[in-house]
């Protein structure tokens, strides 16, 4: 049994030299291989055919968006982006409001956003016992997966009337006399404008700057928090001494990313917003932002003016949060690369 | 001396406080949102959400042709993005090291990742909409998949990454040519981490309302016919939330209900499986 195991395991390989010499005479090029490479070639090429697609993608809505918005930009020239009115009757158009409206949301979601996301993320990397670290991750991880719908008619329906009922007239009360702060914090409080929409906003950002904090955090070496911690240090004084320092470039991309999110969210600031194209000094006031002006009035703009100058709108919106996003990637990549050479 | 040890302590004990406090803060706007969602959605729920059909203003009625038609578009767009995804995925992964091509579809992959959907929406609106002159499911599919794609791409990328060379090398050395190593050694490999990725975008797409307003729009009526106006849940929703009828709003959060409960179980589902997976 074993021997005659063992001699065909001994004429296998003999038979196939043979085999491989007799076909090896004609020439080193056989039909096969030659096959094999045509096809590698093809089955190369089809991945990066789709990879140049997903590539030229932003390129196509650029150029696409640019396009439409032509009869826009044709009749109002640069002023469309200084001028503050928005009357379809007449088809004068004018961004700056709703443009004013995405930065103020974004900029009030940021505010608040970012010093929760950094606590959320401190609390999961230095505080958290580990066997809740996993649960409660994913718990703010499902913040992000709620659609933002859902957001919307939480915010309308419930956060909305008990904001306006309860929380800003008490703002009013603390900030509405200060010397600057005071206009903003004045005003009807009827629980819609731009100070829920950015509350709102800095909800639906917390998962995706405290998920970019904890893993940057997370790639700090140990001993350098090790040492800190050796010469005394509380945990506060690592993270804010040690921690964020050696991780501020990745902790800035993931704000840039939370601003790239916040620029864009549609449905919940449509929500909320109020829909009306007003600068008003005051946060309690409606206001647009461009993606609620697109989801409103798209469907119903029926003035090709008008219809373009939604186009436009939307052009700003796309290269606004695609600089942000930028921004963010590279920072990012950055402290990657940052984190290879150290080590 | 003393006062500063304790000033230190004292301000490391609040900001830790502190600390906890935003992650209750988070916590109590995740139940606070979930809670509502559930009692209004609960409540709201009837067995004939399932039959009827979306309901003329002030009457009662159902759901069953937005369901539908959000499940077909989504199908249809999981069709069209996860092979280009997979494809794209493979390329940076397998034979893009070093190449400027690769790097720069990455850079634009995550961009696009994070792009605004209305916005996809609208491009999608102006290359096809606006040219046939209909609004169509077909539409609403296409950017939907557009916005599936960097999902896929990201995930099929990242997995692929973490498959271990020798495992190449032993393919190519058994003399098997490099589409077959992929196909049928790397890709195999990493099978669960890919469909995770392919869940996690048909996730993304459920919940998507705003590259559906300009595209597949909405229809009153049971419709099949993916060359026209096609009922989708996200717009009903939408058009139902803020309507003045209380039918429509409690059907809209029926509906919301329903999108977010397939959210949650696609995302638990797309975690199992990839554990399961990483196990293996």
């Amino acid at each position: 049994m074993t021997a005659s195991a063992a001699s065909a395991a001994i004429s296998l390989p003999m038979n196939a030299q043979r085999e491989s010499t007799s076909r090896r005479e004609p020439g080193p090029p056989s039909q096969q291989r030659g096959a094999g490479a045509w096809q590698d070639w093809l089955f190369e090429h089809t991945t990066l055919f789709f990879a140049v697609f997903v590539l030229a993608t932003l390129l196509f809505i650029l150029i696409a968006l640019g396009y439409s918005a032509i009869p826009a930009f044709d009749k109002f020239g640069l002023s469309f982006f200084t001028t503050n009115v928005w009357n379809p009757v007449k088809s004068e158009f004018g961004a700056l409001a709703p443009i004013y409206g995405t930065l103020v949301t974004s900029l009030i979601a940021l505010l608040i956003g970012v010093p929760v996301s950094f606590g959320i993320a401190l609390f999961l990397t230095e505080m958290c016992p580990a066997a809740l670290r996993r649960p409660l991750g994913t718990a703010v991880e499902l913040l992000a997966a709620i659609p933002s719908i859902i957001y919307g008619m939480w915010g309308l329906f419930v956060f909305a009337p008990i904001f306006g009922d309860y929380i800003q007239p008490a703002l009013t009360k603390i900030f509405g006399d200060l010397w600057i702060l005071g206009p903003l914090f004045q005003g009807a409080p009827n629980g819609i404008g731009m100070l829920s929409a950015g509350i709102i906003l800095s909800i639906m950002i917390i998962p995706f700057v405290a998920s970019v904090m904890r893993d940057v955090f997370e790639i700090v070496p140990p001993v350098l928090k090790e040492s800190a911690y050796g010469i005394g240090c509380t945990t506060w004084e690592v993270v804010w001494n040690v921690v964020l320092p050696y991780t501020k470039v990745g902790v800035i991309g993931g704000i840039m990313l939370g601003l790239g999110r916040a620029l864009g969210e549609t449905m919940a600031v449509t929500f909320v917003i109020g829909n009306a194209y007003r600068i008003n000094a005051s946060l309690f006031a409606p206001g647009n932002s461009i993606a609620s002006a697109l989801a409103n009035e798209f469907n119903e703009a029926a003035d090709p003016v008008h219809r373009a100058s939604l186009i436009a709108l939307g052009l700003v919106l796309f290269v606004l949060t695609t600089i942000v996003l930028a921004c963010s990637r590279l920072l990012i990549a950055q402290l990657a690369k940052g984190e290879g050479r150290k080590t | 001396m003393n006062n500063l040890y304790r000033r230190r302590l004292f301000f490391n004990r609040f900001n830790l406080v502190m600390s906890l406090g935003t992650m209750g803060f988070g916590m109590f706007f995740l139940l606070w949102i979930l809670g509502v969602l559930f009692y209004q959605g609960f409540t709201s729920l009837s067995p004939t959400l399932f039959t009827q059909m979306t309901p003329p203003p002030g009457s009662a009625g159902g759901l069953a042709n937005a369901i539908y038609g959000s499940v077909i578009i989504v199908l249809v767009a999981t069709f069209i993005s996860t092979p280009i995804g997979i494809l794209a995925g493979i390329y940076l992964a397998e034979f893009g090291k070093g190449k400027w091509v690769a790097s720069a579809t990455r850079f634009i992959n995550d961009i696009l990742l994070s792009a605004p959907s209305i916005v996809i929406g609208l491009f999608v609106y102006t290359v096809y909409v606006a040219q046939v002159n209909h609004f169509s499911g077909w539409a609403g599919s296409f950017a939907l998949a557009l916005i599936a794609i960097p999902v896929v791409v990201r995930t099929t990328e990242n997995m692929l990454l973490l498959v271990p060379n020798s495992l190449r090398e032993a393919a190519v050395a058994l003399g098997a040519p490099m589409w077959k190593v992929i196909m049928m050694v790397t890709l195999k490999a990493v099978r669960g981490g890919v469909i995770t990725g392919v869940l996690l975008a048909i996730a993304r797409m459920s919940g998507e309302t705003a590259p559906l307003l300009f595209t597949a729009l909405n229809n009153q009526f049971w419709s099949s016919d993916m060359n026209a106006p096609m009922a989708n849940l996200p717009v009903v929703i939408f058009q139902f939330a803020l309507s003045p009828y209380d039918d429509w709003k409690s059907l809209a959060w029926a509906g919301a209900l329903l999108i977010t409960l397939t959210v949650l179980i696609i995302n638990i589902l797309a975690r199992s499986v990839f554990k399961q997976a990483s196990v293996r």
